[in-house]
């Protein structure tokens, strides 16, 4: 970068000496500089292997030879692939729901207490975000204990009995989504409390004038004005949540018998430790279409700004 | 703040009912704030109470929920066992590595892609934002099978080596990275580099000198997302690492500490809350950083 800038501070005079394009050419080739590192890392460790894997998902298991789409053929034969779509589905759909709902919740409770007290329940309220997710999933696997679980001696003094969490298949399930939920509804919580404090005031008022509740104040007022930021908050946490690996993995590590895999856990256990390359990156590819549809929605709102400023 | 200047301008009656309402909001407003702060921290409070544990205590019938003889024995312990240590040097080293890489990456780019517009740099920038949303489970098969060939190509080997991570991460932390600070260069006013440029300034001093120090909180949250990210990441090092002296702290807890049926669930809490401990107390000193960071993808975008 060095030797780029020593003509640079020679700019004034190279533009009096040369055209005015000159100096325009070099400015950009200074800029252009500047983001190659940028552009190598996108280009060498994302977008290539992205497309990568797309080639590899065409071979064998030992990667000799050219399978063209046998490997998606095999993984639709399996009933264990169909589980995992179903699964992660729910995982990411009941998930971001309910994040979003509880972050909705949340932000309106923070928002209603005075603003001085403000900071210290959102203080309190982001540490799960905070907390690596490997290692807080550790502390919900030591609650969700099968002899130990801190929860069903609650239960059990509470006059209930025992719950099998992780070890039923369906509140296994239930638990991989609770611990997402955990996770992921602070940070919706912190986007909503952002969002809801640019909401001018005076739409309260007013509203509140023409004598409306606060269901009202909520569906024609809060919810429109934050339209957009709900909008994105959803589809990033959409993209996120139906990649997961964390929680999954350290919660359940798909089990019991394979019924709470997702995408990601599943092609981790294929890919890397039954060392089926190809046909791990078969299941990894299986999360493109929601990041396509996400693309496709980020790239027209982008357009429409670009349109209208 | 309606509290204050309603009853000013408000019949009397109309605001006694009206405060009556409010302040009965505001009391439900604590009980449900409550249950919920109650649901976000019990399971740190729990790794808390159980790392003060002995063993004796974690199986015996008493409540889970209480302490009755604490003991640091597991603190003592876990920062004394050789295999931890190296497990935090190592996250240590990664993450300050990476922190270095994509400051130094980001920086300049997002100055160039927000400053000095050049052929196809719009385009550039929305590009960054969109391979950000490419998720690490997509492309750590693809990234195992390159790094693989790498090996047969060069003779380096890279699989299972801490620093291989430091060459991985940045593809987490540059695109977020570069797109929050074109943010805030975006916000810094166009006059200040033009008043710079005429008299004389370099396109880096340019950078150095006013726009590193001007846009310094945009940096210190970004600094802050790099830290957290590559603290926290999981999946790569599952990948890419086996070794137990190349592991980084989340991996080495969730493989190493669990041995078999054998839980010493005191030891994994203790080692749990440590490894968190980096990012909390971040969190704890820099909350208004952090939360700039957090909230800048999507409210800058």
């Amino acid at each position: 970068m060095t030797d780029r800038t020593a003509p640079s501070s020679r700019v004034p005079i190279a533009r009096r000496k040369n055209s005015l394009r000159l100096w325009w050419r070099r400015k950009s080739t200074i800029a252009f500089a500047m983001t190659l590192p940028l552009l190598l890392i996108v280009v060498a460790l994302v977008l290539y292997p992205s497309l990568y894997a797309f080639y590899l998902a065409t071979l064998n298991k030992s990667m000799e030879r050219f399978v063209g789409l046998g490997n998606f053929a095999f993984l639709f034969k399996r009933e264990t692939f169909w589980m995992v779509v179903r699964q992660s589905i729910v995982f990411a759909l009941s998930a971001v729901i309910f994040k979003a709902l509880i972050g909705l919740i949340v932000a309106h409770l923070v928002h209603n207490v005075p603003a001085k007290g403000q900071r210290k329940w959102r203080g309190m309220l982001l540490i799960p975000w905070v907390i690596p997710p490997a290692m807080s999933t550790l502390a919900w696997l030591w609650l969700f204990d099968p002899s130990y679980s801190a929860f069903n001696w609650l239960l059990e003094r509470a006059g209930g009995s025992a719950v099998p969490w992780l070890g039923d298949p369906y509140w296994a399930r239930f638990a991989v989504i609770l611990v997402n939920v955990w996770f992921g509804a602070p940070f919706f919580m912190i986007m909503y409390l952002a969002a809801l404090k640019s909401v001018p005031e005076q739409l309260y008022e007013a509203a509140s004038i023409d004598g409306a509740n606060a269901w009202q104040k909520l569906w024609f007022i809060t919810l429109p004005m934050m339209h957009n930021i709900i909008a994105i908050t959803v589809l990033f946490s959409l993209i996120v949540t139906f990649a997961n690996f964390d929680i999954v993995r350290v919660l359940t590590n798909g089990g019991p018998v394979d019924q709470t895999h997702v995408f990601a856990t599943w092609a981790f256990r294929i890919g890397i430790e039954s060392n089926d390359i190809p046909l791990g990156a078969c299941v990894s590819l299986f999360m493109f279409p929601i990041l396509a549809l996400a693309a496709i929605f980020i790239l027209r709102d982008v357009n429409q700004r670009t349109t209208e400023g | 703040m309606t509290a204050a200047t309603l009853p000013t301008n408000m019949p009397r009656t109309l605001s006694g009912s009206m405060q009556r309402d409010r302040r009965r909001a505001l009391v439900w407003s604590y009980v449900f704030l409550i249950v919920f702060v109650i649901f976000f921290l019990t399971p740190p409070v729990y790794m808390l109470i159980t790392s003060l544990k002995t063993s004796a205590e974690i199986s015996a019938a008493s409540t889970p929920w209480w302490v009755f003889a604490p003991t640091l024995a597991n603190y003592a312990e876990i920062l004394t066992s050789p295999a931890y240590l190296t497990f935090f040097r190592n996250s240590a080293l990664v993450s300050l590595l990476v922190v270095s890489i994509t400051m130094l990456v980001s920086i300049p780019a997002a100055f160039a892609l927000s400053r000095m517009r050049f052929w196809g740099s719009a385009t550039l920038a929305t590009g960054v934002f969109l391979t950000y949303l490419i998720p690490d489970t997509l492309l750590f098969i693809p990234l195992f099978k390159i790094f693989a060939f790498l090996h047969d190509w060069t003779g380096i080997e890279f699989i299972n080596h801490w620093w291989v991570l430091v060459i991985i991460y940045p593809t987490l932390t540059v695109p977020f990275c570069t797109w929050i600070m074109i943010g805030y260069f975006s916000s810094i006013p166009k006059e200040l580099d033009e008043a710079a440029l005429i008299d004389g300034a370099s396109y880096l001093q340019l950078l150095t000198r006013i726009f590193i120090p001007v846009a310094l909180p945009g940096i210190i949250a970004a600094t802050i997302f790099a830290f957290t990210v590559s603290w926290a990441q999981f999946l790569y090092p599952m990948a890419f690492t086996t070794s137990t002296d190349q592991l980084v702290l989340p991996v080495g807890i969730v493989t190493t500490l669990i041995k078999g049926d054998v839980f010493n669930w005191g030891q994994i809490m203790t080692g749990a809350l440590l490894g968190a401990a980096p990012p909390l107390i971040i969190y704890a000193f820099l909350m208004d950083y952090y939360i700039a960071g957090l909230t800048a993808g999507a409210t800058k975008g």
